[in-house]
């Protein structure tokens, strides 16, 4: 047997090293604790550093530090905390660097409840934090993911030089799947742009001011090119039962799962709907979905939330075809059986 | 010998390229601002020490923002209030640098008082100047920190009053408190004794960083003309004949000749011992095959609920363990949080020759309950034709509903018959395997390696899957 059963939590960290991070600064926030536990357990024994900061903000500012430093580095959270970082992230997309920021979502908002939630969507793929700025951001939807999309996250942040964020749920966190491992990649290559203390790099400065408007916004149309770069090169979808689809449902995270069981009963039920998974949130599948839009009747958006990656897919279908929303909040993960019965209802209401 | 002292240090740039200025010979300060004076004894000591190279210098948020304008250095600029923490991360990340973290009164002593106190506190070796000016200077002269009682800022029109604003923040006295710093002194500039120690104080401060002694902070009482509305030098006597009241001048720690140089071991690991270390190398490499059961059990979706305690999660994950050896998908989903410290704990398990959909189980195939409260509470929700079993030793009530199959099994006092109430989690557990049939009992053997941390209680765990997988067996219908 070479998979082990792992927590998503757990997996991550796993991932991270396996990616050459060497670093980790974080805060305890539940259920995103385990991370911190995990890189507390095997960063120091991989000659790496983990340091529980006095604060969100202190962490993330202690990667922005680290990150200035041309190493892999990460840090992880859950929606309040990552509220907290988005003042660090801004700064870290404006110095463009690279980084890893995990969030675990829970429900909010404000103190909330620790059960999963996909209520952070806004705050994170639009860019919380100031600025004209955006992130990519990965969604795991297993565990095998949380690990390998964690790699992933260190190679698109490096090669833009932008912070990458790994976006699940209480539940992907928490849970404990089986996961394979790979090799660990070691040659980090050095940065041109990083400050090393040597004398090669001592010419380099990480700095997020531009004092000039012209400057300033010479630098935030190079910022909007990198992010267009992002948009052609970096899109991820997982499809299932598309190509005759005439109902598409799109979902991401732990809701795609349920979906997919969903799309199964619905088939055995000789009804045509597909399933769309963003596995990337920014960039999102915006062409994929004008796509679909010709030949689909409808779709429907399932999301732990109030509604925020449906204005995305609005956006990207552009009025030529209905667009429901199915959410579910607080915590409560809606079931295939319900989903079922929410996808019925959308044919009777079409014939 | 005088030309050597008019020189300019050569950890200064020769011109200020950086500064959209002009003129890139002058810095951006005011006349009679006392950052000048602290940056060239930051740059002669960097020279003097040879660190030039090395150094990295964190600029705040303040007037000193542009710290990058002038020092031939590494450089990064920092958001407000968190240079510490942005020393921290790049000193952890290249040990070897020498980072020096430049911050003034309301960088240091209100948005970031949280930063200098734990960058402090964990004794980063770093070294930290403290620019107190009593006053934002970058921003118009509005009240800081430090701003001395009745003193007239901008937002202080009236001078400030203790009774709204509190009294003026003493970062040297606070940081001496602390047991990791090393050195902590405040010196003032306002004439060339002064100067002068405080020039020795800055490179102390600095070379504390470079022989690896720990954390040094330097607060430095500076004229700010423009802020104060005073002339450049009515400033110096400002600080000499008022501030030096409030903020009386000395060493305020000095550890350095006690505390032992410290360097953290650096490591070189193969990938095969990169591996070991993450411990993502499986216990066994042993294949398990899958038995043959009736239909009617095949991908279970279970439900474990007892009391905190009892080890529901841990019966939980050995039957996800058991799948995932045998080759099932599955998944193994906890209560967690608050939930977990006393009171009930539940787990949800996936058995299933398909991928697992959604972990969450609503309506469970099979409930395992071992305490009262989740039987009453998970019953109704088990599917029709599905199993119960549960605990008849501390169950004291019996399954209502007739349209599902019970396996009733005092797994707690057969525990104790062996000798170890915990084992009743392995018992309840091994009886499921038995009863339906899906699992070896060698596969449940294998998982108690993974599952029972203390090795000296894997015989009695052992014992617990026989008697547990025997009794479930002598259960199974025909």
């Amino acid at each position: 047997m070479s998979k082990l059963l792992m927590k998503g939590n757990d997996a991550i960290v796993r991932g991270a090293i396996l990616a050459g991070c060497r670093i980790y600064f974080g805060y305890p926030i539940t259920p995103a604790s385990e991370i911190a536990e995990s890189a507390a357990r095997y960063m120091p024994r991989v000659g790496g550093t983990f340091l529980q900061a006095e604060s969100e903000i202190a962490s993330i500012n202690m990667v922005y530090g680290a990150a200035g430093g041309g190493v892999r580095v990460m840090t992880a959270s859950s929606g309040p905390g990552i509220s907290l970082k988005q003042e660090g992230i801004s700064y870290a997309a404006g110095s463009e660097l690279p980084c890893v920021i995990v969030d675990i979502m829970r429900g909010g908002p404000g103190l909330g409840n620790i059960a999963p939630e996909q209520s952070d969507y806004n705050q994170v793929v639009k860019g919380g934090g100031h600025g004209n700025f955006k992130c990519p951001v990965l969604a795991p939807n297993s565990v095998q993911e949380m690990s390998d999309l964690t790699q992933l996250a260190f190679e698109i942040a490096e090669k833009y030089r932008t912070p990458v964020y790994v976006l699940a749920d209480g539940y992907t966190g928490q849970m404990m799947e089986a996961v394979e491992f790979g090799e660990p990649f070691t040659n980090v290559p050095k940065q041109d742009w990083a400050v090393y203390g040597d004398a090669e790099s001592k010419h380099n400065l990480i700095s997020s001011i531009y004092l000039d408007p012209e400057e300033l916004e010479e630098h935030n149309r190079k910022l909007q090119q990198k992010y267009e770069n992002i948009k052609q090169n970096e899109v991820r979808v997982e499809e299932f039962m598309l190509d005759d689809a005439e109902y598409v449902v799109v979902g991401y995270g732990i809701v795609s799962r349920v979906l997919k069981t969903t799309v199964e009963r619905l088939r055995s039920q000789g009804l045509k709907f597909g399933l769309l998974r963003p596995i990337t949130l920014f960039p999102f599948p915006e062409k994929r979905i004008i796509e679909l839009a010709k030949m689909a009747k409808k779709f429907l958006a399932v999301e732990m939330s109030n509604g925020q990656m449906v204005e995305d897919i609005r956006l990207a279908v552009n009025g030529s075809r209905p667009v429901e929303f199915y959410g579910r909040m607080g915590g409560v993960v809606p079931t295939a059986a319900e989903l079922v019965e929410r996808c019925q209802n959308l044919v009777k209401k079409e014939n | 010998m005088a030309s050597k002292v008019l020189q300019k240090p050569a950890s200064f740039y020769d011109t200020y390229e950086r500064n959209p200025s002009t003129d890139k010979k002058m810095p951006h300060y005011c006349p009679g601002c006392g950052h000048g004076n602290v940056h060239k004894f930051i740059a002669e000591a960097l020279d003097n020490y040879e660190l030039a190279d090395r150094t990295i210098f964190i600029s705040p948020v303040g007037c000193s923002v542009f710290g990058y304008y002038y020092f031939d250095t590494g450089n990064i600029q920092a958001a407000h209030g968190r240079a510490p923490a942005v020393a921290t991360g790049i000193k952890r990340a290249h040990p070897h640098s020498i980072v020096i973290s430049y911050q003034g009164d309301g960088d240091l002593a209100a948005i970031g008082t949280a930063e200098i106190l734990h960058a402090a506190n964990r004794g980063e070796n770093i070294t930290v100047f403290f620019i107190n000016n009593a006053i934002y200077g970058m921003t118009g002269g509005q009240m800081a920190p430090t701003t001395l009682e009745t003193q007239k800022t901008t937002t202080t029109p009236t001078g400030r009053n203790a009774r709204n604003e509190g009294y003026p923040v003493k970062v040297a006295e606070l940081i001496s408190q602390l047991e990791a710093p090393v050195y902590v002194e405040r010196v003032a500039l306002f004439d060339n004794k002064h100067r002068s120690r405080a020039r020795m104080a800055v490179r102390k401060a600095i070379k504390n960083q470079a022989d690896h002694l720990g954390f040094s902070l330097v607060e430095i009482l500076s004229p700010c003309p423009s802020g104060w509305k005073m002339d450049p030098v009515d400033s110096l006597h400002w600080i000499k004949d008022v501030m030096m009241n409030q903020f009386p001048l000395g060493v305020y720690k000095d550890n350095t000749k006690e505390v032992e140089p410290y360097e953290a071991p650096k490591m070189q690991l193969s990938d095969e011992e990169i591996k070991q270390a993450i411990e993502i190398i499986p216990d066994t490499e042993k294949e398990f095959k899958k038995t043959e059961y009736a239909e009617r059990y095949a991908n279970p979706e279970i439900k474990v609920a007892g009391f905190g305690g009892q080890g529901v999660l841990l019966l939980g994950a050995a039957l996800a363990q058991a799948g995932l050896l045998e080759n099932y998908n599955v998944s193994w989903l906890p209560s967690y949080g608050p939930e977990m410290r006393g009171g009930t704990a539940n787990c949800h398990v996936n058995v299933r020759n398909i991928p697992v959909g959604s972990p969450v189980v609503n309506d469970p195939t099979v409930l395992i309950a071992l305490n009262r409260p989740s039987l009453e509470k998970f019953e109704p929700v088990v599917v029709k034709n599905g199993l119960i079993i549960y605990d008849t030793s501390l169950i004291d009530i019996e399954v209502q509903r007739d349209d599902v199959e019970v396996l009733a099994i005092p797994a707690t006092e057969m525990a104790d018959k062996l000798g170890n109430t915990r084992t009743a989690n392995m018992i309840a557990m091994a009886a499921f395997a038995g009863y339906t049939g899906i699992f070896n009992r060698e596969t449940l053997k294998e998982t108690l390696k993974t599952a029972i941390k203390r090795k000296k209680l894997l015989a009695i765990n052992e014992k617990a899957v026989d008697e547990g997988y025997e009794f479930g067996k002598s259960k199974r219908p025909s």
